[in-house]
């Protein structure tokens, strides 16, 4: 195995789009070392991104924030900006593993790692972030929720990397929230997550949302529909119940050892409603 | 496979050590620096007891390569401890009885002074919260969340 | 809040029962403390072992020839490498395991039995070429069917394991193989007569799963032989006795050629006390004529090393309106894994054992299935069968409308009664915890939405057993102590404790060790709740022994008969019509005078501890359950046990919540997960989900002390009771949060969801 660690993100991307066996993006390594070390992956090139200046910082940038791939939830946390913010992003990457994985782990491997379950990707896809996607061909940006297509499948082709999130400018009044099931209080993988950002006027009346759900299908997913079920409403309780049926309407999930079908179906909608709440309440006393 | 040669500071003294590229930390501080305070519990960072701090940051040693420590400043458990003196940690741990077999005890040390360098008054949820990638088997955490809230009044009022 | 429960009386003792640092402490906090693997040996190779891919197969060949050819490889070994064993039963705690099974289960022989089994092992000069070279070694599989589910492997057409295996206890004898060890059944009285009287008859069935000990630190050794035969083991172990003895026998070494040095053990539980990596890291070692150092991963160490059976439990109890049981009964069916012995004996015996009952039957299956080998785990078999009898005694509880802690105090066992399993009780604590119980704070404590309280009883024998100890007294007074149980969570505190007692001498002035097998006699492993107790009485008949042996020096110095010497205040004194003639003399002068009136002062206690006696212990859990999630968070927790004496009370309150914690994993989240294809899905941290720091509460205790007459400080073993009641005492509290019983462990989020909203579709929930 052969470990590289450029100092610039074209070296980088020349680095992966030349490389001839298995090369793979090392930021926080908190999945790649688990799969190496379980002889799942066994790359031959692996370039480390955390010498990057570009991928390690976080920059205000047209009215939001745009947060470099290898920023890791540590460092996310005790931004005071970004947290009060978007506190739905911050608290998803806080959530990954525990003090120590977030310690190292990053949205950009969270997201690139390929995992349906991905704790900071439903609170990415709720928030509207994009990807700033940079390659052999260029830079491109794409919508969070287009980059994975199913587990262990990106949208990247060789020699691409995510350099970085834009968080959009917030338009007053809104607020972001995650949650997620998880049978124990820490340490488990996601068996269902759910990201909401609400846009709620002074009235109280939801004027925009996203709604995200993760580990119910092979990628996480905007639910449309359940955002449509919030949208000029005040969250009330018919609103929230047509909430919980979209999100569960919009679940193809699997039995796994984290969780059957039908739960995951049923707690998609408890998790939507709950969170729909919590940003809610934080939009209205932002 | 040609070695890495990486520089470093491990608690607080230089360090030089040779290391294949896909060797972690962990395997690098026992291996190499025969300190073997730090433990392998899972090497898959579910357990904690391979924690050490990285520039301050608390981290799983079995996560990291031993390469990405080049440059870095690494404390492990070995140097807590101020010559005679314990870390009124690792003294109230021995009060509190906070350790039965104490494999896990050089972790929760760790991660339990990351806590209180950061947060000088946590509460016990926030104690519980931090220390939940520190598994303990033999305890039940009760002694240790006690030894920890103990020590942190103790730190706060000296 | 940490309470102590006394007879009254005021401390007789000046060390015993405080709580002094532990003298292993310092190693400990620092990272000095050196454990399995953290010995390393000059020229040590790394070894590695190959294990089956199948969870039922034969071995048609292994061909190792690729893998001894590739440079760094300096040895492989192979089932050829192990004598065969004829069959023989030998303790191994408190279970029973089988030579013939354990070279066996070492590394497979005709057949592999489960994914994860050691089919072959190489030692090569780094972990990369050790890996590659397993890779190289090529085993011939003749795949069989599998079977893994107990009730399945019951059946007269599922696939047979050893085909020479007849079912023991029937009679007559069998003639046909099956996958039933053994048939047993225990019991008194008469049950039919007896649920005849009864008012109230419940009857019910329970599952639990296998689930790991656990243990933090994976199983670990160095060892090394030299050429003229003489072998050196450093392990992790809670018996090196044990390991020595296992592996002189698999190698077919003299057992006085082993030595054995045990590690500072990160965690057993019952789990170290048989051999996994031993005899093939010794094999490995004769062969490449180095030392050969082998560290199981995480992996390995849920594949590969036993957890305890998971179960299919039938129980039923009849009861008279007043709450009297007249009758109970059981059907234990547990699973063994690869080979005979799950703890289904033990399980039978303490199932009922808390409790008077006139007519009680229980019924024994020890089941082999294709699973890993299951290995003793604190209070083998008694979780299980105590979890399904708790769990119907609250019920009835329930039905008759009394109280469920005064249901059990009417039926509580005491001195005297007689135990469906044989003896007779000598003074126990099961009142006495009740009473504690009772009269707790906890129990009268309000609940609120969605929370709901249970209780639970549970029993544990405890063992004496094999012990020996040696206490040098030296040159400045100060001791040396030498026990051989290891230490497995503050032992050596109580030992020295003992010791410092029994001589009046300050407990800085005692240094304590574990030998290793060259230093002392025999003794049996840690287990059994044994070590505190049986250690504990071989170190204070070693004082004893130095103490008896200053007061001759003294005698011989005064030139007065030895029985007019008697020790006091840490030294000795003429005695009786004798006193203050001359002099006391302390300890340290003893030792000064020591050469010149016979020579070194050591006091020695070679025993088999007997006189162990069980300890009982009432929990109370308070949960509160989602009711959208399913998913059932303990909030409260109190641990009141029988400890016959606290040595050290910090110690004795740790293993209390140890065993609580080990407890509620198995009721709400451990489990071993298996594809139907055999093999393990979550042999790992992530997936094998036990208790972390913010699952749990803090877990409140309560010391009762009803003294054991038969040690000197009345010490009981406390080891292994704590986790019993825990998977009662959390489903009596989801029961009586959600008008739901859980019948089958673990009580995950969505099997709770999943029942509860079957129950709301009848209207029987009550969240």
């Amino acid at each position: 195995m052969r470990y590289e660690a450029p100092s610039s993100l074209e070296r980088a991307v020349d680095l992966l789009a030349t490389a001839t066996g298995d090369a793979r993006v090392l930021a926080g390594g908190t999945d790649l070392l688990v799969q190496m070390r379980t002889d799942i992956l066994n790359p031959e090139l692996v370039v480390d991104i955390k010498h990057i200046a570009e991928l390690r910082e976080i920059k205000e940038e047209a009215g939001g924030f745009r947060v470099g791939a290898a920023v890791t939830g540590a460092e996310l946390n005790e931004h005071p900006k970004l947290k009060a913010v978007w506190p739905g992003v911050v608290e998803a990457a806080n959530l990954i593993g525990s003090t120590q994985v977030q310690g190292r782990a990053t949205m950009g491997g969270n997201l690139c790692n390929g995992s349906p379950a991905a704790d900071s990707v439903p609170a990415l896809i709720a928030a509207g972030a994009k990807a700033s996607v940079v390659g052999p061909n260029g830079r491109r940006e794409l919508a969070v929720e287009d980059v994975m297509l199913a587990p262990r499948q990106l949208a990247l082709s060789k020699g691409e990397i995510v350099a970085s999130f834009l968080l959009p400018a917030q338009a007053k009044g809104t607020a972001d929230a995650y949650l997620r099931f998880i049978p124990r209080t820490e340490m488990d993988i996601a068996v269902v997550g759910c990201g909401v950002c609400l846009n709620v006027d002074d009235r109280g009346n939801i004027g925009r949302a996203r709604v995200s759900l993760g580990a119910v299908a092979a990628r996480p997913l905007l639910v449309a529909e359940a955002a449509e079920a919030l949208i000029g409403s005040k969250l009330d309780a018919a609103a929230l119940s047509k909430l919980d049926a979209a999100a569960g309407a919009a679940c193809k999930p699997i039995d796994d050892k984290r969780g059957t079908k039908e739960y995951r179906i049923k707690v998609a909608g408890v998790l939507a409603r709950r969170a729909a709440e919590i940003a809610y309440q934080r939009a209205r006393t932002a | 496979m040609a070695k890495h040669h990486i520089t470093a500071t491990v608690n607080g003294d230089p360090v030089e050590f040779l290391c294949e590229p896909q060797e972690t930390l962990l395997d690098a501080l026992r291996d190499q620096l025969n300190l073997t305070g730090t433990k392998e519990g899972c090497s898959t960072g579910d357990c904690g007891a391979c924690s050490v701090t990285v520039n301050d940051r608390l981290v799983c040693s079995c996560l990291m390569l031993a390469v990405e420590a080049d440059g870095k400043s690494i404390n492990t458990i070995e140097g807590m401890a101020q010559g005679d003196e314990l870390h009124p940690l690792q003294q109230k741990f021995l009060e509190h009885a906070a350790l039965q077999c104490g494999i896990c005890t050089p972790g929760f040390l760790v991660a339990a002074k990351a806590l209180l360098d950061r947060k000088p008054d946590p509460s016990e949820i926030e104690v519980r919260y931090w220390l939940a990638g520190n598994l303990c088997r033999c305890t039940g955490y009760d002694k240790i969340v006690r030894a920890v809230l103990d020590a942190a009044q103790q730190m706060r009022g000296a | 809040m940490q309470e102590k429960v006394k007879d009254g009386q005021s401390s007789p003792f000046q060390v015993v029962g405080t709580r002094p640092v532990r003298p292993d402490g310092a190693d400990k906090v620092t990272g000095r403390a050196k454990f399995g693997a953290d010995l390393a040996l000059p020229g040590q190779l790394v070894g590695k072992v190959l294990r089956s891919p199948h969870p039922h197969a034969r071995i048609r060949s292994i061909d190792a020839s690729a893998a001894l050819a590739l440079p760094g490889v300096k040895a492989v070994v192979t089932r050829d490498d192990f004598l065969e064993q004829s069959s023989e039963f030998i303790p191994a705690g408190e279970m029973m395991i089988n030579y013939r099974d354990v070279v066996r289960n070492v590394m497979a022989r005709e057949k592999v039995l489960y994914e994860g089994h050691a089919v072959a092992a190489v030692a090569a000069t780094s972990a990369v070429i050790a890996k590659e070279a397993l890779r190289l070694i090529k085993v011939d599989y003749e795949v069989l069917p599998h079977v893994i589910d107990v009730v399945e492997a019951m059946r007269p057409d599922a696939p047979v394991l050893h085909e020479d295996m007849r079912t023991a206890g029937l009679e007559p004898a069998p003639t046909t193989a099956s996958n039933v060890a053994k048939q047993l059944e225990i019991g008194h009285g008469d049950i039919a007569a007896g649920f005849k009287e009864a008012d109230v008859v419940i009857e019910r069935a329970f599952t639990t799963k296998p689930v790991h000990q656990g243990y933090i630190e994976p199983h670990a050794c160095v060892a090394s032989v030299s050429e003229d035969g003489q072998a050196d083991v450093w392990v992790s172990t809670q018996g090196h006795w044990v390991v020595r003895a296992h592996c002189a026998r698999l190698l077919g070494w003299d057992i006085g050629k082993v030595r054995v040095t045990a590690a500072e053990i990160g965690g057993g539980f019952g789990g170290k006390t048989v051999v996994y990596l031993e005899p093939i890291a010794l094999a490995l070692s004769k062969k490449a004529r180095r030392p050969v150092k082998m560290v199981m991963t995480r992996e390995e160490v849920f594949k590969a090393s036993g957890p305890t059976s998971g179960a299919h439990v039938r129980v039923k109890i009849g009861a008279k309106k007043d709450g009297r049981i007249v009758a109970a009964e059981a059907e234990l069916k547990y699973q063994a894994g690869a080979f005979a012995g799950s703890p289904v004996q033990p399980g039978a015996m303490c199932a009922y054992a808390p409790y008077d009952i006139a007519n009680v039957k229980v019924v024994g299956y020890d089941v082999v299935t294709n699973r890993p080998k299951v290995a003793a785990y604190r209070a083998p078999g008694g979780p299980i069968s105590e979890f399904a009898v708790e769990s119907v005694i609250d019920e009835i509880a329930g039905k008759i409308g009394i109280d469920p802690i005064e249901l059990r105090l009417k039926n509580a066992a005491k001195q005297g009664t007689k135990a469906a399993y044989g003896p007779k009780f000598g003074p126990i604590g099961m009142v006495e915890t009740l009473e504690a119980a009772k009269s707790h704070a906890h129990w009268r404590s309000p609940l609120g939405k969605h929370q709901g309280r249970g209780v639970a009883s549970g029993f544990w024998f405890n063992i004496g057993g094999e012990t020996s100890v040696s206490l040098g007294l030296n040159e400045d007074g100060t001791l040396s102590l030498t026990a051989g149980t290891p230490d497995i969570g503050g032992l050596r505190a109580s030992l020295c404790m003992m010791a410092a007692e029994e001589l009046g001498v300050p407990l800085d002035k005692i240094r304590v060790q574990i030998g290793d097998t060259g230093q002392l006699g025999y003794n049996f492993l840690t287990g059994g709740s044994r070590s505190t107790f049986s250690s504990g009485m071989a170190t204070v008949e070693a004082a004893r022994d130095v103490m008896k042996e200053a007061c001759r020096r003294a005698a011989k110095l005064w030139e007065l008969p030895e029985d007019a010497v008697e020790y006091s205040n840490g030294g000795v004194r003429p005695a009786g019509p004798n006193a203050g003639k001359h002099a006391p003399m302390s300890l340290k002068e003893i030792a000064g005078i020591a050469g010149k009136t016979g020579g070194p002062i050591v006091g020695y206690a070679r025993i088999n501890a007997a006189g162990a006696a069980p300890s009982l212990a009432t929990h109370i859990a308070d949960v509160e359950v989602d009711p959208e999630t399913g998913k059932v968070s303990v909030i409260r927790y109190t641990a009141i046990q029988d400890a016959g004496r606290a040595i050290h009370p910090s110690y004795v309150e740790g293993q209390y919540q140890g065993g609580v914690a080990q407890g509620i994993g198995w009721a709400l989240n451990e489990e071993y997960i298996y594809g139907d294809d055999g093999k393990l899905q979550n042999p790992g941290f992530l997936d094998y989900r036990v208790p972390v720091a913010s699952d749990l509460p803090m877990i409140d205790t309560v010391i009762v002390e009803v003294p054991n007459p038969r040690h000197p400080y009345g010490v009981r073993g406390v080891g292994e009771t704590p986790i019993v009641p825990p998977m009662a005492a959390i489903a009596n509290a989801v029961a009586n949060a959600t008008g739901v019983r859980f019948t089958d462990l673990p009580m995950s989020p969505p099997r709770v969801l999943k029942a509860l909203d079957e129950a709301r579709a009848k209207g029987t929930a009550k969240v």
